[in-house]
């Protein structure tokens, strides 16, 4: 199969060997199964959609999304759920984002490569791989009983961002990290301290790698169900409708995670259609606040043209 | 005691790991001369450079030993390394535009130390433009980016930024090798005048260039001195050493 080394006479040099053959085959092979591995993975996401919308658009209603459940949680709406989710959600990205994002900063900017360095890494990588079950465990434990805040939003919410905490870092730290050396050693060169150099060049070519972790930790904090059941969550509760603030932070409240769980499997006479309406309000509630994320970088971009 | 020393650098000793850069030098440099650093890669002149504005110990597993002094003060006992490195003008080999402004690359250094007097700013701006030979070509879009110029002129970008904070001592690392003859002969005119104002450490891998503009030139090579002369020396058949003769007749390196 290997080309002649020697060419006869009278023969076109760059005629099709089998070598060329060969390589065009293998390219088209290699992008076809690229390719396939794209489509394997939209057609889930196409199919958990498109069932979603069609089993559950018909309860979907304004009136859904901001009345109470009623009637043993077979009819009414879901509102005490969804506001609970924004709460928990809220609450654990004020804490979880500014501490994991300057956490991250100083691991990434300021401290020395040393064995402390690496030990915080290392458990930062761990961490971020423990099971959400045990992070409830563990809610339960150090917020609820010994720190004595009780079940509630905030011991909820709590337990949330220690969830979130490790790979906020990562992606942050990671983020921080493709910034080029070069950016740093410039405003060094020219007597700027470590902040500076952090607040007027490093973050602002960061931060759209850094909102992108963030966000996507909010996404995994709103569709969790183990924390907050253990620290936080109830199965019903009654609130103000359309009052944005019916909850307290030390009151217990619903959430959708927990709420579609329950619609689900422990209610029976329920609206066939209830669990995947609250299921579409819950992916509704993700999706946005990607969009918004999303928007919020194209703006930054557009503003700052990095 | 005769005219202090700008720059008196005694048995330096320099390693990354395992790895040691310089064998222990010592020399010194005069205020207002241009100083320049010649020899081959790896032999120790960007280290130089980066041991004396103290940002060579970021790097993770440098060690230095020895003094260097600057104005007669050790940079490892220095009160503000700020206030050193901003005494230091450093031109990297390859441009760094940082991704601001053009305006705010060279406003970075002032902004830097507190200044924000938009007036002063603005002059300032100008001015260091116009040292290192740019202003013309940008003063009508100082809000675009900094990392959209050329190559060419990202680097004198570079020297602006340098010359930015008002330094005492000017060191530009192998400054011409992103720029055209043309610019590069500008800039050297440049240099002759700021000669005037501040001491110049010139490192370069074109020996006419420091033949040019020059009044010592050290050969630097695998971490030691070779030798150290004025130009009159360096560059004629009087140098002591075989090596640097071969060197600077283009021989070998």
């Amino acid at each position: 199969m290997n080309a002649p080394d020697t060419i006869a006479p009278g023969a076109n040099p760059f005629a099709e060997t089998g070598n060329i053959r060969r390589k065009i085959r293998n390219e088209r092979i290699a992008q076809s199964i690229f390719a396939l591995m794209v489509v394997c993975i939209l057609i889930p996401l196409a199919l958990i959609l498109g069932y979603l919308v069609y089993q559950g658009h018909s309860l979907i209603s304004w009136e859904f999304l901001t009345t109470n459940p009623i009637g043993g949680m077979r009819k009414g709406g879901i509102w005490s759920a969804l506001l609970g989710t924004l709460w928990l959600v809220g609450v654990s990205l004020a804490v979880a984002a500014p501490i994991g994002v300057f956490a991250a900063v100083y691991i990434n900017e300021y401290a020395r490569d040393n064995w402390f360095t690496r030990i915080v890494n290392l458990a930062v990588v761990n961490l971020a791989g423990v099971p959400s079950i045990v992070h409830a465990l563990f809610g339960l434990g150090a917020f609820v009983l010994a720190a004595g805040i009780g079940r509630s939003i905030l011991a909820a919410s709590l337990t949330l961002a220690v969830m979130t905490l490790p790979v906020i870092i990562a992606s942050t730290k990671e983020a921080l990290a493709s910034v080029p050396m070069q950016f740093r050693e410039a405003c060094w060169n020219v007597g700027a301290t470590r902040w500076q150099t952090i607040w007027r060049v490093v973050l602002p070519n960061s931060i759209s790698g850094i909102l992108t972790g963030v966000i996507l930790q909010v996404s995994r904090a709103a569709g969790e169900t183990a924390p907050i059941m253990f620290t936080g969550a109830v199965f019903y509760r009654r609130i103000a409708e359309g009052d944005l603030f019916a909850y307290n932070i030390t009151d217990q409240c619903m959430a959708l995670s927990m709420h579609l769980f329950t619609v689900s499997t422990q209610v029976t006479g329920a609206p066939e259609a209830l669990p995947y309406a609250v299921a579409l309000v819950l992916l509704g509630c993700v999706l946005l606040v990607n969009a918004t994320a999303i928007s919020f970088r194209v703006w930054l971009r557009s503003h700052k043209k990095w | 005691m005769s005219v202090p020393k700008k720059i008196e650098v005694t048995d330096l000793r320099t390693s990354y790991g395992a790895k040691e850069v310089h064998h222990g030098i010592s020399f010194h440099i005069e205020p207002n001369e241009i100083f320049a650093i010649i020899g081959p890669a790896q032999s120790g002149k960007t280290t130089l450079l980066r041991a004396i504005n103290r940002t060579f110990e970021f790097t993770v597993g440098s060690r230095m030993s020895g003094t260097i002094k600057v104005d007669g003060e050790d940079v490892k006992r220095v009160k503000s390394v700020y206030d050193l490195r901003r005494k230091i003008g450093m031109v990297a080999p390859l441009p760094v535009g940082l991704p601001l402004t053009i305006y705010e690359n060279v406003a970075f250094a002032p902004r830097s130390s507190g200044i924000n007097d938009r007036k002063f700013l603005d002059a300032h701006v100008e001015k260091c433009l116009r040292q290192s030979a740019l202003w013309d070509e940008v003063k009508d879009r100082l809000d675009s980016l900094g990392t959209k110029l050329s190559g060419g002129q990202q680097q004198r970008l570079t020297i602006a930024r340098a010359l930015s904070h008002q330094p005492e001592i000017l060191c530009l690392d192998e400054f011409s090798i992103a720029i055209d003859p043309v610019t590069t002969m500008r800039i050297e005119d440049v240099l002759k005048e700021l000669k005037k104002e501040m001491t110049i450490i010139l490192v370069t891998n074109l020996v006419q260039q420091a033949r040019r503009l020059a009044a010592r030139t050290m050969f630097l090579w695998n971490g030691e001195i070779i030798e150290l002369d004025t130009n009159e020396v360096m560059f004629s058949d009087q140098a002591k050493d075989k090596r640097t003769r071969d060197y600077v007749n283009g021989i070998f390196g």
